[in-house]
């Protein structure tokens, strides 16, 4: 019934960016879109979160798509298949809350677009039409279009440098579906300055926003804190009371600066991993 | 059977061969102890135990009460003059196999439990003699230390098995006693822990040199030959819930998953970088071996470092910082001194080692600079009103009294709430106001296959009794199972 987590299959979706296969039967069973699990690597590893980006419950794999930035992403990602992750908790998080609304727009950026992909398509089957923007630097980095098209009504491509689909940032996008027809929800993940953008934007035309928050976390259950925020004001534990918040409500200015908590100790750690 | 230990023959020679005077005039032990500002920048266990000399010069202090009122202050009446007399007369094993007749986990309890609150405080000595207490924490430790070294832990018999599989939900002091006593009873008993480590508390929270882990892996090494399984990173409630472990033919369910819900003070800048819970603090340095350069996980070096709260958590959370590099750690604690819940141990050793204690005061505020860390805390000075419900005398602001210090990392440590996952997962589980699970003097909850104990009943309590709650609810479901 408890297996070793092992990576079942690996796939470079690019340069930074990996996309893991694991076995882990427990998870895949028990997860929804919007769900996420704390992995740690090797016996002096981190614990961190990474949302679920699939999961198939006939093979009880769960897929992770990774993007090397620290020094425990970077080991995660240096892993192959056979080998098996050391610790794999989850899934942990509340689930999405999928309904049927009318028209929702779904803008990912960077490694977002990955958990972003179960969320398409959960909206889709109940009924949406979506319309999906995907964001990246550059044409190598758009990741998962093919999977997007699948469930979306319509994926329009945003590049920084307009090597592929348009060029420019995620919210002029998603301007674009605003100012043209109806828009009744709007689901965002990403790197945390792009979710900021986001949610000012949406925030001007009175469309609800949900965002996932990527916060430093330690345990993912509740049990420390390191995952706070601040919503509407109060105090919420992102790893129990979310991932997922009403974007509006959300301060990111503090999220921001919460995230660069540890900047020092992991610049220090990048020596680690090189040697 | 304890009057009866009483009157055996080795026991009654044993009494005549002393006289009482001679007995209290014996003054009481000191612990063997690291010196201070060697410890300070190490995590080595402070407290060195006794030697066999001292520990047998100590049990003599004990009268071998007809009527030991000791016992009525230890929360699971442990049979207190039998095994301190079996010290006395030097049988150091028997002493150990009477301390785990009743207690789980003896080396864990003797280092930690509030013996000032409990059997000590009930001793004869400090009742009616006016004098300091036997040291039966000591005693307590010293044998079943003397045990684990000795290499003949007794494992338990396991009679017959069952083939009734029940578990255990979270492995801190109250699910590790459930499980061993089910195992003893003959049961499959399976463990599972949402932690990558075993112990719950005793290995996230109540740092190395207070409790080595050593002391507690003895412990589950001891249950892992008795036949318990072991499931680490398994949350109950969200990979597995209590209906799957029902259907995959789990009879009974104890759930021993703590308090682990930080409380904070909501009061402004308490989000800033460097202002942080004691559990994220501890956890990081206990669990994940933060303070080593080896171990990928950072933690808050600060070299002013300020402490919220005055329980056994704020106090390893000090000493922690002044073994981190602190170069002032401060205690700031709203009430007095005497109201202080650590035990007078802790706070003893905090002093020792150079802790700075900053009694009625409390923070109102944190300020911190342009990259949102921690700069400056302020602090509302009080004094004492009245006796609150809870008769310790309550702290009162004087008005326009606070003072700004200056702080690189702030740890909150005013209290935890239970553990949310259970109660939030399970249909129809009775839950109080406070998050604790109801159960009844059996530790059964409204569901009938369901048990709990420890800090989910009790909010954030005590090693001794959570360990009581595991053994309690253990007879209770073998009968109910019977
Ligand atoms: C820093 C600190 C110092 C302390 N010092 C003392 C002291 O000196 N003396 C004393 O007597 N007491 C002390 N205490 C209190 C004492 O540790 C607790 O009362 C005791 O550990 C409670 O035991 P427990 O078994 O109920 O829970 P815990 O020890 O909290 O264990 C609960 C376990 O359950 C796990 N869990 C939770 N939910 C789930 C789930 N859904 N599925 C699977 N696993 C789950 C948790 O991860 C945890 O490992 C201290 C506490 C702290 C934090
Ligand atoms: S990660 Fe510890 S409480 Fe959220």
């Amino acid at each position: 019934m408890f297996c070793m987590n092992k990576i079942v299959s690996k796939e470079n979706l690019s340069e930074n960016v990996v996309k893991l296969e694991i076995e882990a039967p427990l998870i895949a069973k028990a997860r929804k879109a919007g769900h996420f699990v704390i992995v740690k690597i090797g016996q002096k590893g981190e614990r961190i979160p990474l949302t679920i980006a699939a999961a198939d419950t006939e093979k009880g794999t769960i897929t992770l798509v990774v993007q090397k930035v620290g020094v425990s992403s970077t080991r995660l990602c240096n892993l192959n298949v056979g080998d098996e992750i050391t610790d794999l908790v989850g899934p942990l998080g509340k689930a999405t809350h999928i309904e049927n609304v009318g028209t929702v727009v779904c803008a990912g950026g960077g490694v977002g677009v990955a958990p972003l992909l179960p969320i398409v398509e959960a909206f889709k089957k109940a009924g949406n039409r979506v319309i999906t923007v995907l964001a990246a630097r550059t044409k190598e980095l758009v990741i998962l279009e093919e999977q997007m098209r699948q469930y979306s009504d319509e994926v329009i491509v945003m590049t920084d440098d307009g090597s592929y689909g348009k060029k420019g940032l995620v919210t002029e996008g998603i301007e674009e579906v605003i100012k043209r027809e109806k828009v009744n929800l709007c689901v965002s993940i990403g790197p945390a300055v792009m979710m900021k953008f986001v949610s000012l934007l949406t925030k001007k035309y009175g469309i609800p926003t949900i965002v996932s928050l990527n916060t430093i976390m330690v345990d993912g259950t509740g049990m420390c804190g390191a995952c706070r925020i601040s919503v509407g004001g109060k105090t919420k534990f992102v790893c129990v009371d979310g991932p997922e918040f009403d974007a509006h409500q959300v301060d990111f200015d503090e999220m921001l600066l919460r995230l660069s908590a540890y900047k020092e100790e992991e610049k220090a750690d990048h020596y680690k991993i090189q040697q | 059977m304890i009057q009866e230990n009483r009157n055996q023959a080795w026991r009654e020679e044993l009494r005549k061969s002393m006289k009482t005077k001679e007995r209290t005039d014996i003054p009481r032990v000191h612990m063997n102890e690291l010196d201070p500002h060697y410890r300070a920048g190490n995590q080595e266990e402070v407290n060195r135990g006794l030697t066999a000399e001292q520990a047998v010069g100590e049990s003599r202090r004990c009268l071998d009460c007809p009527n030991p009122a000791c016992m009525e202050g230890c929360p699971v009446n442990i049979n207190i003059p039998g095994f301190v007399k079996n010290i006395e007369r030097g049988e150091f094993l028997e002493a150990a196999r009477i301390l785990k007749a009743t207690s789980a986990l003896p080396a864990v309890c003797g280092r930690v439990c509030p013996q000032e609150k409990q059997c000590e405080l009930h001793c004869i000595y400090t009742q009616k003699l006016k004098k300091e207490p036997v040291a039966i924490g000591y005693l307590e430790r010293f044998a079943a230390d003397y045990e684990q070294k000795s290499g003949q832990i007794s494992i338990p018999e396991i009679p017959h098995k069952n083939g009734i599989k029940v578990a255990a939900v979270g492995s801190g002091p109250a699910g590790l006693s459930f499980a061993g006593d089910m195992a003893k009873l003959g049961y499959s008993v399976t463990v599972f822990e949402a932690l990558h480590e075993i112990g719950g508390v005793l290995k996230y929270g109540i740092p190395e040199f207070r409790l080595p882990n050593s002391v507690v892996d003895v412990e589950i090494e001891s249950l892992k030959k008795m036949g318990v399984h072991f499931i680490k990173n398994c949350i109950v409630g969200k990979t597995i819930s209590i209906q799957a472990l029902e259907e995959d033919g789990f009879k009974g369910i104890f759930v021993g998953s703590g308090a682990g819900l930080p409380r904070f003070m909501n009061i402004p800048g308490e989000n800033l970088i460097g202002v942080m819970s004691s559990n994220e603090y501890l956890t990081r340095v206990n669990l994940m071996d933060a303070a080593n350069p080896e171990s990928d996980t950072p933690v808050a070096k600060g070299k002013t470092v300020a402490v919220i709260g005055g329980g056994n958590t704020a106090m390893d959370s000090v000493r922690t910082a002044l073994r981190l590099g602190a170069e002032r750690a401060i205690i700031v604690y709203r009430r007095s001194e005497e109201e202080m819940p650590a035990r007078i141990e802790e706070v003893k050793h905090a002093k020792e080692e150079g802790v700075e204690f900053m009694t009625l005061h409390n923070p109102i505020a944190y300020f911190g600079d342009e990259k949102g860390r921690v700069k400056t805390m302020r602090l509302q000075k009080m004094e004492l009103g009245e006796p609150d419900a809870s008769g310790r005398r309550s702290p009162v602001e004087i008005p326009g009294a606070t003072e700004d210090i200056t702080v690189d990392v702030v740890i909150v440590s005013v209290g935890v709430s239970p553990n949310p996952l259970v109660p939030q997962s399970v249909e129809g589980l009775k839950v109080s106001k406070w998050g604790t699970i109801e159960v009844n003097e059996n530790m059964q909850s409204s569901i009938p296959m369901i048990f709990a104990g420890g800090d989910i009943v009790r909010g954030g309590a005590t090693v001794i009794l959570a360990m009581g709650d595991g053994r309690k609810a253990a007879a209770a479901m073998d009968e109910y199972l019977k």
